[in-house]
């Protein structure tokens, strides 16, 4: 599956859209759903937290396992997605399209500095080998 | 190290089979959905390799005498041939070296079948009891078997499509039986809670058997599937629920160890002599989450320990086995801590699911 050109993404595997009004989405991308396979939980954070780059902020579960989410940058949770609790699959059925939580950076420049869509190819392809 | 690999890797491979490292052995964990993989199971079929785990035959005179000293469960409840026991074998402080099936074929032949991360061990404890009481027995594992269960309500009708001549074989065989075909050796056991076979098979037939029961429509089945069927179904996993730190008794497996009848065994007077303090419970999470092993369990008893836990496909719910102490009871609720929260969970009697249907 070929991975979105319009996104950012992280080495801990989450994807970043930015919208209009410079809040960014986050959720998983395909390599991290497949590694973890059937998706059972998923607890998003509370809205208002302020997180700090890189910081543990939700939780993903499958039948296997347990696995962190990160904050891609520092900022402030704006919303968290509440299909989630009744559908986590849908992260493997669509993993660009079951987004986590959003929030606002605290400097739209971090988010530029993230990985595009061809260095995170490079990084799923060197993990793969 | 390189992995060992059993005799079907190509073909899990070919499969598209996601392959992990489990105890040394390169195994399949899953070839898709594992949740569709374990409804396959519980409401069609399904076929497992487990030939990484290991067949011993005990041989010559005596085998009986020196497998009721060896074994906790009693082989005297073996008269039928073909007949099958579980049971545990014990150091003498009464932990568990490994949990096992032994076989009745005849009175000079006992088939017994390990777990494939203990076989090595299980053996050369088997050779030093031996060496010690029965010296004149012969113990031979057969590494060269391949094993394939097949499991699900349709499990058996497959395995008679794939295999001419198992039907008229197979089809009187009773729960916990086995008999010969060949080179084979077809059992009505598993590890699933559901009806089917485990059938063991020279290493160079197994990829045509395996192949051909695909073309019968049976779904392969990885390790992840295989850990949630027996997680359902109550049945312990060696290593997890129970090892050598823990005896049975404490594992939910009294029933598995004979201490009414005057037989001695290894481990006995260490079981005698001290009565369980803790015991193996279920439960079920009633807050959102997922039960995981060794998260810790609050009780107002005292503090326990998840052994197993995981996702139940069929109940749709967080499940675990649990060690509590004694005096947690059947319906009480507990805290467990899932990292910086305690949720509560329902203390049930297990199994969760077995024959396609949930029990709780």
């Amino acid at each position: 599956m070929s991975i979105p050109g319009d996104l950012k993404y992280t080495a801990s595997h989450e994807w970043i859209k930015t919208e209009t009004d410079g809040t960014i989405t986050v959720g998983i991308t395909q390599h991290a759903q497949e590694l973890l396979g059937d998706m059972v939980f998923v607890e998003s954070p509370k809205v208002g937290r302020k997180l700090k780059a890189k910081e543990e902020c939700a939780v993903v579960e499958s039948v296997k396992a347990a696995a962190d989410i990160y904050a891609p940058v520092s900022g402030q949770v704006t919303g968290a997605n509440s299909d989630m609790d009744s559908s986590p699959e849908s992260i493997n059925t669509d993993p660009y399209g079951s987004w986590i939580f959003k929030m606002k950076p605290d400097n739209p420049a971090d988010v530029a500095a993230l990985m595009d869509a061809n260095a995170y190819q490079a990084l799923v392809d060197s993990e793969s080998h | 190290m390189s992995l060992k690999q059993t005799p079907l890797n190509a073909a899990h491979r070919a499969m598209g089979a996601k392959m992990v490292d489990f105890g040394g052995w390169d195994m399949p964990v899953n070839y898709g959905s594992q949740i569709d993989e374990h409804h396959s199971v519980r409401n069609d079929s399904g076929m497992f390799d487990v030939s990484h785990m290991r067949v011993v035959d005990i041989k010559g005179n005596g085998v009986r005498p020196f497998l009721r000293f060896l074994l906790a469960n009693n082989v005297d409840k073996l008269s039928q041939p073909g007949k099958a026991l579980y049971s545990c074998m014990l150091l003498d402080n009464g932990g568990v070296i490994d949990d096992l099936i032994v076989y009745f074929m005849n009175e000079e032949w006992f088939r017994i079948v390990v777990n494939a991360g203990t076989a090595d061990k299980d053996i050369a404890w088997m050779k030093q009891q031996a060496a010690k009481y029965s010296p004149q027995l012969s113990i031979a594992d057969h590494p060269e078997l391949a094993m394939i269960a097949v499991q699900g309500p349709n499990a058996r009708a497959k395995v008679w499509e794939a295999l001419p001549g198992s039907r008229e074989l197979t089809e009187g065989l009773a729960p916990f039986s086995a008999v010969e075909m060949g080179t084979m050796f077809i059992a009505r056991t598993g590890y699933t809670g559901e009806d089917g076979f485990e059938v063991m098979i020279p290493a160079k037939a197994a990829p045509i058997f395996w192949a051909t029961l695909a073309e019968k429509g049976v779904k392969p089945i990885g390790l992840g599937a295989r850990d949630t069927l027996r997680l359902e179904a109550g049945m312990n996993l060696y290593g997890q629920d129970m090892d050598e730190s823990v005896n049975p008794l404490e594992s939910g497996l009294a029933w598995t160890v004979d201490l009414k009848s005057e037989r001695d065994f290894i481990g006995k007077a260490a079981l005698m002599s001290k009565p369980p303090a803790r015991k193996l419970v279920g439960l079920v999470l009633i807050d959102r989450g997922v039960l995981r092993s060794h998260q810790q369990v609050h009780t107002p008893q005292g503090s326990g320990e998840i052994t197993s836990g995981s996702f139940s496909p069929t109940l749709e719910k967080s499940i675990a086995l649990a060690r509590v102490p004694n005096e947690v009871q059947i319906g009480d609720t507990v805290q467990v801590a899932i990292r910086d929260k305690m949720l509560a969970a329902e203390v049930v009697k297990y199994p969760f699911a077995r024959n396609g249907k949930g029990l709780i």
